[in-house]
C-alpha cells in the first residue's frame, strides 16, 4: 500500500490584525535634499556649511551627491529634529523631505 | 563690477547697480512679496492690541499651494520624487505644513523686504548708478531673497534641468520669454558672486 497522503491541516492563528506598518521608534529619521535645476551648486554648499556647520569638503561632497545622484542624506536623528532641518532647508529654498531610514 | 558682488574688507559685500537694474530687482522682489501674501508681522504698526494666544490657533494651510511657484517654495515635507505618497505620507505633510508654512512665508517676506529696503536706501548719482553696500547680515538675507527670486522665475520659465540654462540662453530676441531669461541669468550671477563673497 502506498502511503496515503493526508492533507495536513496546519493550524494558523487567524491574524486579526492586518499587517500594519507602525513606525519603529528606534529607527532614525533622515533629512534628504533632492536635486533641483535652479539652485546653484555653490549656494547648496553654502547652505550645508552654514546651517549644519559641515566642513567645506563635506558640504561640497554632499552637494555633488545631490547633483549627480539626485539626492543625498544630509542629516539624521529624531523625527522632530529632522522636521526642524527640513523646515530650515525649505527656508533656504532647498527641496528637502524627511523619512525613516529603513 | 557690474552685476557682480565683491567682498568688502570689513565684511559684507558690494555691487554696482544702475538705475534699470535697481528698478528690475525691486520690482521682482515686490512681486514675490505680493505672491507670498500679507502676514501677521506687518500689522505691528497698527496699534491694535494683538491677542498673544491668537498665534497658537492661527494654523497654516494643510494643502500645497496651487500656484507652481509657491508649491516650489513650500514643498511637501514627506514624500519626494521617489515615493508615491500614501494617506499617511499625505497626512504627515499636511500637518507639517500647518505648523511651518506661515513661518516660512514670513521669513521669505522678510528677506525680500530687506532687499527692497536696501535698494530704497540707495541714492543713484548723476550717472544714475549706485554702489550697494551690504553688511554680513544683509548679505545673508539677500542671498536667500535672490534664491527665492530665481526659484520663482525658474519655475515660471519651466527650467527643468541645468541644460535648460543653455537652451534658454539661445532664445531669439523676439521670444517673449527673453527678458525673463535675461533677468534669471543676471540674478544667477549676482547670487553666485554673493555666495563667493560670503564664503571668503
Amino acid at each position: 500500500m502506498g502511503r496515503v497522503s493526508v492533507p495536513v491541516e496546519i493550524e494558523r492563528p487567524e491574524s486579526s490584525e492586518a499587517p500594519f506598518e507602525v513606525p519603529e521608534p528606534d529607527v532614525p529619521w533622515v533629512t534628504i535634499v533632492h536635486n533641483d535645476p535652479v539652485n546653484l551648486m555653490s549656494y547648496v554648499s553654502y547652505v550645508f556649511q552654514t546651517y549644519f556647520g559641515y566642513s567645506k569638503d563635506k558640504a561640497h561632497q554632499l552637494m555633488l551627491d545631490v547633483h549627480h545622484k539626485g539626492r543625498a542624506v544630509v542629516s539624521s536623528g529624531s523625527r522632530e529634529e529632522m522636521e526642524r532641518d527640513v523646515q530650515a532647508m525649505h527656508g533656504y529654498g532647498l527641496w528637502a523631505t524627511l523619512q525613516q531610514d529603513r | 563690477m557690474a552685476g557682480h558682488f565683491e567682498p568688502l574688507p570689513e565684511g559684507g559685500a558690494a555691487v554696482a547697480l544702475d538705475e534699470v537694474e535697481i528698478s528690475i530687482l525691486r520690482s521682482l522682489a515686490v512681486q514675490l512679496m505680493e505672491l507670498l501674501g500679507p502676514g501677521d508681522e506687518e500689522t505691528g504698526d497698527e496699534a491694535e492690541a494683538k491677542d498673544p494666544l491668537a498665534d497658537l490657533f492661527n494654523d497654516g494651510p494643510s494643502e500645497p499651494p496651487a500656484d507652481p511657484v509657491l508649491a516650489r517654495l513650500f514643498p511637501d515635507a514627506y514624500g519626494g520624487p521617489d515615493l508615491v505618497p500614501d494617506d499617511d505620507v499625505r497626512a504627515a505633510s499636511a500637518e507639517f505644513r500647518r505648523y511651518t508654512e506661515n513661518d516660512l512665508r514670513a521669513r521669505k517676506r522678510q528677506d525680500a523686504l530687506a532687499l527692497v529696503r536696501a535698494l530704497d536706501a540707495l541714492s543713484p548719482g548723476i550717472d544714475q548708478g549706485a554702489v550697494l553696500r551690504l553688511t554680513s547680515d544683509e548679505c545673508r538675507q539677500w542671498v536667500g531673497a535672490l534664491n527665492d527670486l530665481r526659484l520663482a522665475i525658474g519655475t515660471r520659465l519651466e527650467v527643468t534641468d541645468e541644460e535648460d540654462g543653455g537652451e534658454l540662453l539661445r532664445l531669439p530676441d523676439t521670444d517673449p520669454r527673453k527678458p525673463m531669461v535675461m533677468a534669471y541669468l543676471w540674478l544667477g550671477g549676482l547670487q553666485e558672486t554673493l555666495v563667493e563673497s560670503l564664503m571668503g
